[in-house]
């Protein structure tokens, strides 16, 4: 191959690398281990994690049971390591099950149209903001405070340089849903969107129908947005918002540390082109045998450039293929049965403890918890990890914990923490 | 010619899931509940609870699994062959990788359980924090962007918290012609006005435009190095120089990493800023276009402003740290696509300092011999050494009608994906070869013989190209019919 | 082609024409042919205020988006809604039935600035 190349060194190949721009040293990186070594690396790591503990955390990260051929699917060489389906002719698997996302998204959310999938439900909330923006050339953002903590922050990160102002909507102290008064006071010609969680980040349920009413009076948008998935299963879904983003990490996708995840962003029909992200769209091959394609790619980076809706290169192909598969798994009445596990799982538990909100809930709930530290760290001892106290993200509600439980919660650890908060 | 990597074969036919669909199958099994089923209704309210998930399908678990396998068989792969796709950086994915991700302390670790049951997610992040360090030559990283060019957006507006903690923000960012189109999407969305400065004829930065061009409106350069073309900008040090003379920054888009690896790093260059992406560099999957991960790596001088929280050392262990009061925040929830920083950890421990620097010349030896090996036939618009990636141009075929795209939907018959068609926007008519390290001389000798047959063909029989492909089950779709009455999901008849 | 003698035309391959104080605004067949098939038209609302020189909208086709030039400044009285549902119609009939929009212009000055048939034809003869 070198003498194809005219040259007599592989050290050739860098002369055309100037001597003061190379690096001068061997990399200080270990010479490489057999593949025994990197599984045990990788399995003394994994050791030093919880591993066989019971877990009640939830707040944007859900424990649940992954069957096991979303795996054996996503594993197939052909969908693992394929490329973006920029070539149709060779990409008809990919096209078809984000077809299939997009549609079962859609199903799931009461929206028209969904995008093949976002990052995740973080940097989603702030792409349907500045959808809400770009549709309504208004620029104030209104998000309540029962919105995840983590999706507000990067909502401002991403806020800030836009110059867009963001103010955020209370919660009601008594039921944790959005304090619909503090709504009315902040809503005005200038706001873009309006956005809420549900179940919002206390696992209590919100009136979007209230909110949206609400909104739509000021000619503002409601960006609805979910971190549970499953809670689609059973709730209504929210017809009165126009623009739905949130984060499908129950749907068989592993908490991992928290990512990679998948988000997704829907709406109504009449704001297509303002979806930011990748769309397969149906179309025919010169065959006129049905076929699948990317689409509207115009709004994306690589056609506008400066003037792209958003700078995303990517969806998540890979998660939403588990996502998908989970979903075709479960099904009309499996999601459903999931959903009312779940519910009766929280509700036992709640039903045990001293709840915060009076507000409905779905699998999580905020309890109250003189010391919940302490509760903590008598669980840790019977190998179980409690929920989270809220003293992190809520000052004010330092004297509780986030819980939830889920399908995969086991009665016998439900009555450990009911003993421990008792004792 | 007879393609020698091809051969028609049957597959399976299969329609939307939706239209397997049929009341009361089942694809799940939950276990019996061991508290009281609560009735939804009653619990919530009837207007809260839906009445059913409308259309939603229900079939059998073989239903799925055979409606799956038959799709994937309908896709190209790293796994069944090459992907010449320049700046994509397709090398094969290794299945340690898969296996270790799946670690159960590490694949259901949860981001908010007690530090003290994390230190080993937290050690994963600690190593390849490191080693991405020592590979670039950077002094502080960040891996929380979800891919490149999130990366790049968290870049800039690393740059932006600089020079506004300095008291003025600038107005502009500059991008060469020859910028994949993230690049001026991303300032724009950063805030700032977008100005392109023209390539020399050499396809490299021209020096005395940027001098003139560069003041103190100037944020930031951002520069791909080597450019897209595959050739270092051998004047990278000068184009530094100007830019830091005037206050200003060098952004540096790391896609074509697979070049530099073990042989010059961005730090030792001049450059202030960067991201990588782990998806190409670094060997994770592409998993039909996504997950990727875009880590952003620093200057001392930026580092206070990386995004919250980071990791740090408390006694003898990992904490994150959230006291940064000049951070620019959080650019997503939690800390990074762990599970793709688990598998890039995984590709460098298996190759080590001295492999990573093998790989780097193997992709470069490669890129070299496709651009011998092909030039006879087709047009080189730079005709100079190049690095990873190689770009020609399709002026020979466009004189007999044939362009790149057609090219390259031959080369599909062939058995190969495309290249990259018509990128940078500097060529015309563009080629763009990227055949990284994972391809052995046979393969690479399939590709050339796939591409000569091509150039052949558009001279003697060019309708075969332009009307191709011709052996793919789905021929060429109608793009333009999908753009002008877009149909985004299925709906029952 | 036959370029409308009493239009008047731009660099940027847009024509007008002038008829009791309101300017009709399109793209030309040149144009229409550079971008390929067009699917998508963005007009903007009648009331709009229209500056000469420029973007007042854009048109798509799959691979590229182009920026259209306002050749004329003044107050946008009607969009062309024909191109809302059949963007086709661009490439069919991009000198008549597929105007884009309609233009109250204060005076015939800008118009007149423009160029003519004769030397837009030499300008896009040129350009090929």
């Amino acid at each position: 191959m070198l003498a194809a190349c005219g040259l007599s060194s592989v050290e050739e190949l860098f002369n055309q690398v100037p001597a003061s721009t190379r690096i001068d040293h061997a990399l200080r990186i270990a010479p490489g281990l057999s593949e025994y070594e990197i599984a045990d690396t990788f399995r003394d790591l994994g050791a030093k994690n919880a591993n066989g503990y019971a877990s009640f955390l939830g707040a944007g990260v859900y424990n649940h049971y992954r069957p096991v051929i979303v795996d054996t699917v996503v594993s197939r060489g052909e969908f693992l390591t394929s490329y973006t389906p920029y070539q149709s002719e060779i990409s008809q698997g990919t096209l078809v099950s984000i077809f299939e996302f997009q549609t079962m998204i859609c199903q799931l959310t009461g929206m028209d149209v969904a995008n093949a999938s976002m990052y995740d439900g973080s940097s989603a909330v702030p792409e349907a903001a500045m959808m809400a923006v770009r549709v309504t050339k208004r620029s104030r953002i209104l998000v309540a405070r029962s919105v995840h903590p983590e999706y507000r922050e990067v909502l401002r990160t991403y806020a800030r340089d836009q110059g867009l102002p963001i103010e955020e909507i209370g919660y009601d102290a008594e039921t944790g849903q959005l304090d619909l008064a503090d709504l009315d006071a902040k809503l005005n010609g200038e706001t873009a969107g309006v956005i809420i969680q549900s179940p919002n980040f206390f696992g209590v349920i919100e009136d979007s129908k209230a909110v949206a009413e609400r909104a739509h009076a000021h000619g503002a948008l409601l960006v609805f947005t979910f971190a549970e998935a499953v809670s689609l299963g059973i709730l209504e879904p929210p017809h009165d918002a126009d623009i739905v983003a949130g984060e499908l990490q129950s749907f068989a996708i592993s908490p991992s540390y928290g990512g990679p995840f998948v988000g997704i962003i829907t709406s109504k029909e009449k704001y297509i082109r303002q979806l930011p992200g990748r769309l397969v769209g149906e179309t025919k091959d010169t065959r006129g045998n049905q076929a699948f394609c990317l689409t509207l790619a115009t709004r994306e980076q690589h056609i506008r450039r400066e003037k792209a809706t958003s700078n995303i290169c990517t969806n998540q192909a890979l998660i939403a293929l588990m996502a998908t598969v989970f979903m075709e798994l479960y099904g009309k009445q499996g999601l459903r049965e999931l959903a009312i596990q779940n519910l009766s799982k929280a509700n036992y538990l709640a039903g045990k403890l001293k709840r915060r909100f009076t507000g409905p809930s779905f699998n999580e709930f905020v309890a109250v918890a003189k010391d919940p530290e302490d509760v903590n760290r008598r669980l840790l001892d019977r190998k179980i990890i409690g929920g989270l106290p809220l003293a992190k993200f809520y000052p004010e509600l330092s004297a509780t914990m986030l819980l939830c439980a889920t399908e995969m919660t086991k009665r016998a650890d439900m009555d450990l923490i009911v003993e421990v908060f008792h004792a | 010619m007879i393609p020698t990597k091809v051969r028609s074969h049957l597959t399976q036919n299969e329609s939307l899931i939706f239209e397997r669909s049929s009341p009361g199958k089942k694809g799940y099994q939950l276990p019996a509940l061991d508290v009281p089923e609560v009735d939804p209704a009653e619990a919530l309210g009837a207007a809260s609870v839906r009445a059913t998930i409308e259309d939603f399908p229900e079939v059998s678990e073989v239903e799925v699994l055979r409606h799956f396998t038959r799709l994937s068989t309908w896709n190209y792969a790293i796994d069944l062959g090459m992907y010449p796709l320049g700046s994509c950086t397709m090398k094969y994915n290794p299945r340690i990788n898969e296996a270790v991700a799946r670690t159960e302390g590490l694949a259901w670790a949860h981001p908010y359980q007690p530090e003290s049951l994390s230190q080993g997610v937290m050690e994963v992040i600690a190593r390849l924090e490191e080693a991405l360090l020592e590979i670039t030559g950077l002094d502080a990283i960040t891996l929380q962007p979800a891919a490149g060019a999130h990366g790049e957006l968290t870049g800039i507006l690393l740059v932006r918290a600089l020079l506004e903690a300095q008291g003025n923000p600038r107005k502009r960012i500059l991008t060469p012609d020859s910028a994949h189109g993230t690049n001026p999407a991303t300032a724009g969305i950063a805030g700032y006005e977008v100005q392109n400065i023209h390539s020399t004829d050499q396809g490299m930065i021209d020096l005395e435009e940027l001098a003139r061009i560069v003041d103190s409106d100037v944020a930031a350069l951002m520069v791909t190095n080597p450019s897209t073309l595959g050739v270092f900008e051998d004047n990278i040090m000068k184009v530094a120089d100007i830019l830091h003379s005037k206050g200003a920054m060098v952004y540096m888009d790391g896609a074509n990493m697979n070049a530099l690896v073990g042989i010059a790093r961005p730090g030792d260059f001049g450059i202030d800023v960067m991201h990588l992406n782990l998806h190409k560099t670094f060997s994770t999957p592409h998993g039909g276009g996504g997950p990727g991960s875009g880590p952003v790596a620093v200057k001392k001088h930026l580092e206070p402003f990386l995004p919250v929280p980071r990791l740090a050392r408390k006694g003898d262990a990992w904490t994150w740290d959230y006291d940064r009061p000049q951070s620019i925040g959080r650019v997503r929830a939690f800390y990074g696509n762990f599970g793709v920083l688990v598998r890039a950890l995984a590709y460098i421990y298996a190759h080590g300092g001295p492999g990573l620097r093998n790989a780097t010349v193997d992709a470069v030896l490669n890129a070299n011999y496709l651009r011998h090996k092909l030039r006879p036939y087709f047009d080189l618009p730079y005709d100079r050494p190049n690095m990873h990636e190689v770009v020609f141009s399709d002026d020979r075929q466009a004189a007999k009608g044939v362009r790149t795209g057609e090219i390259a939907k031959r080369l599909i018959d062939y058995g190969f994906h495309p290249y990259t068609v018509s990128f940078p926007l500097i060529v015309h008519g563009a080629l763009m070869i990227e055949p990284t390290e994972t391809e052995s001389k046979r393969e690479l000798d399939q590709f050339v013989e796939a591409m000569i047959a091509i150039a052949k063909e558009v001279e003697t029989e060019p309708e075969t190209v332009l009307k191709a492909p011709h052996m793919t089950r789905t021929t060429k779709v109608d793009e333009v019919g999908a753009a002008r009455k877009p149909v985004v999901r299925w709906r029952p008849s | 082609m036959n370029y409308p003698e009493n239009y008047r035309y731009t660099k940027e391959h847009e024509w007008v024409s002038l008829s009791g104080g309101v300017a009709t605004v399109g793209i030309t067949f040149h144009a229409q042919e550079e971008l390929g098939d067009i699917v998508y038209v963005d007009l903007p609302k009648s009331g709009t205020n229209v500056e000469k020189g420029k973007t007042f909208g854009s048109v798509e086709s799959v691979k590229a988006v182009s920026d259209i030039y306002a050749p004329v400044s003044g107050e946008v009285t009607e969009a062309n809604e024909l191109l809302a549902s059949n963007p086709e119609k661009l490439n069919e009939d991009p000198h008549n039935a597929a105007w884009l929009i309609r233009v109250k212009v204060s005076s015939d000055h800008e118009f007149k600035q423009l160029m003519s048939a004769a030397d837009y034809q030499i300008y896009v003869g040129a350009e090929s």
